[in-house]
């Protein structure tokens, strides 16, 4: 099955994705240990900033963002990490998801994770986060993974550590994607056009 | 035959290397003179857009078109597009049969939408309804066009009993109809139902995404007895500017590129053009991208350029026309008639609709 990872980071390395593989990695392990093969594919949205700016000036998706987004509307599971900037997510992980299309991710599990400095911001995960894939009407994992600076190191607290968290999460999306169909990657074809005689009678007074 | 033309948004922006804008009077007069021009040079279409919000002029495309026809001989005068939604049925059926009387016949016309949400509210419509409305309207505005005295009920109008949409058409034939669209698979599937035009304006996105709506249309129409695929009525749009070397081309057009209402401050002119139809550059590369059409949409009927906005100057782009009539579309008609399989029908006109209306039984 394929995974797809979207990860918002911006510095090279960014802790975005060093959660993102992280997360990325404990899924596909556990996938395998349910005897299931997966192929993990990364998308970092800073190399596209500017191909998703310009969706949004011309209405349409390059070649290469639109081949990111088949990628991303074809997974069979997606996990989302994007770091936390001014209480919520950042602008650049918004903007790839307005784009994208409101019925791209319907049923799709998500995995959902953010870094930020501090631990004090990790409810934008569920304030924000959350709300923005039940919009898309994704299915996101009941654990969300929230990584500080702090979490890097230490003891961790009464969550337990940073690596206790991604099992868990990693657990539940490798769950849902194990006891799922496939995704089924439908090209927008129009086979399925509504006769014009039905949308005229449904018109008829 | 296949028909070649231009069709004008009718946008008043500023000409960003001179920082000047013209007056709306200016460019209502400016649209006539490209009119005009395009008879000249040897085009085969104008069309207008239909807008009611600035900074756009034309909101009255029978009136412009009419004055147009006054001045004319030959070129047929159509929309792009006229709106299905907000506009009453009963005043399209009137004012194009009106218009198609003074201009002898050379009236046809560019169903659409209409893209800007304001514009429904300002006309008592709900754009959540706006493929419902394109529907019934469209119906009546059909009928209202093939029947002399119609009793119609429908939900977005005010009912009719007895109605005489007056003046006919002329000699009964109807005005030829084309629904343009961008996206929706609902307005390729009315084109077909009915066996009218399909016009994508495929100028700002992806051909892929055209490809996929040409084709759902050219299959319904076969689906609907009209013909086969291949002899579906369809046209596209084009985006060109051009000077001798190409390079010239390139740096005249930038300013104005990067500075476009539609897509300026976006991609740079060199991305847009390898995702759309846009051709900046020498006439012969204008000519060898527009062949490349109908290797992706099959041999069509309307090929319509986008050559008067973004703040051009007028002189520009009837220096635009003039290359466009003598250097490109000459070359372009040879091309495309070669090959062009006997059973493909050119574009629909008033002389050719008439000769195909099924013969009346004889008075007696």
């Amino acid at each position: 099955m394929n995974l797809v990872v979207v990860t918002a980071g911006l510095t090279q390395p960014s802790s975005t994705r060093l959660l993102a593989d992280r997360l990325a990695e404990a899924t596909a392990r556990r996938i395998e240990e349910a005897g299931g093969a997966v192929e993990v594919r990364v998308i970092e949205l800073r190399d596209l900033a500017g191909d998703i700016a310009n969706t949004f000036v011309t209405g349409f998706a390059g070649a290469r963002l639109r081949d990111v987004i088949d990628a991303a509307t074809s997974a069979d599971g997606l996990i989302a990490v994007t770091p936390i900037f001014t209480a919520s997510y950042s602008g650049l992980f918004k903007s790839f998801f307005d784009v994208i299309g409101n019925d791209a991710l319907v049923g799709k599990p998500v995995l959902i994770a953010a870094t930020g400095g501090t631990a004090r911001h990790s409810l934008a995960l569920e304030h924000a986060m959350r709300p923005l894939f039940a919009y898309l009407r994704a299915i996101v994992t009941p654990t969300a993974v929230y990584a500080a600076s702090e979490d890097w190191g230490g003891d961790g607290d009464a969550t337990g550590v940073l690596s206790d968290r991604v099992a868990r999460a990693a657990g539940e999306l490798a769950g849902l994607l194990t006891r799922r169909h496939p995704a089924q990657n439908a090209p927008e074809a129009f086979e399925d056009v509504i006769p014009f005689e039905q949308q005229l009678a449904a018109l008829r007074p | 035959m296949m028909q070649f033309g231009i069709f004008s948004v009718g946008d008043v922006t500023m000409d960003p290397t001179t920082g000047r804008t013209p007056t709306e009077h200016e460019r209502i007069k400016a649209m006539v003179a490209i009119a005009l021009k395009a008879e000249e040079v040897g085009l085969d279409v104008f069309a207008t857009g239909e807008h009611h919000n600035p900074p756009f002029v034309p909101s009255s495309p029978t009136t412009m078109l009419g004055f147009i026809a006054a001045r004319t001989e030959r070129i047929t005068l159509s929309t792009a597009t006229t709106l299905i939604t907000t506009n009453d049925p009963v005043k399209i059926a009137e004012d194009f049969a009106m218009l198609q009387h003074l201009a002898d016949g050379r009236v046809d016309l560019m169903l659409g939408r209409g893209n800007t949400g304001p514009v429904y509210p300002w006309f008592g419509q709900d754009i959540r309804q706006g493929i419902p409305l394109a529907i019934e309207n469209y119906a009546l505005l059909h009928q209202l066009w093939r029947e002399d005295v119609v009793d119609w009920k429908g939900r977005f109008r005010t009912p009719l009993q007895g109605f005489t949409s007056t003046p006919r058409p002329l000699d009964g034939v109807p005005p030829f109809v084309w629904h343009g669209s961008i996206r929706s698979p609902e307005i390729a599937e009315q084109a077909a139902y009915y066996g009218d035009g399909f016009f994508a304006n495929n100028i700002f996105w992806p051909k892929e995404h055209f490809i996929r709506l040409i084709t759902l249309y050219r299959r319904r129409y076969a689906h609907y007895g009209h013909g086969t695929p291949e002899q579906a009525i369809v046209g596209l749009g084009g985006q060109v500017f051009m000077r001798k070397n190409s390079q010239d081309a390139v740096r005249e057009f930038r300013p104005y590129f990067d500075n476009a209402p539609v897509y300026g401050h976006g991609p740079s002119l060199e991305e847009f053009a390898e995702e759309t139809p846009l051709t900046v550059g020498s006439p012969q590369q204008v000519i060898d991208r527009t062949l490349t059409f109908r290797e992706s949409f099959g041999d069509y009927q309307r090929q319509l350029f986008l050559m008067d906005h973004a703040g051009l100057p007028l002189k520009t782009v009837l220096e635009q026309l003039d290359i466009l009539g003598e250097e490109v579309v000459p070359v372009l008609r040879r091309e495309f008639a070669a090959g062009r399989p006997a059973e493909v029908p050119g574009a629909p006109t008033h002389a050719s609709l008439l000769t195909a209306r099924p013969s009346e039984p004889a008075a007696g």
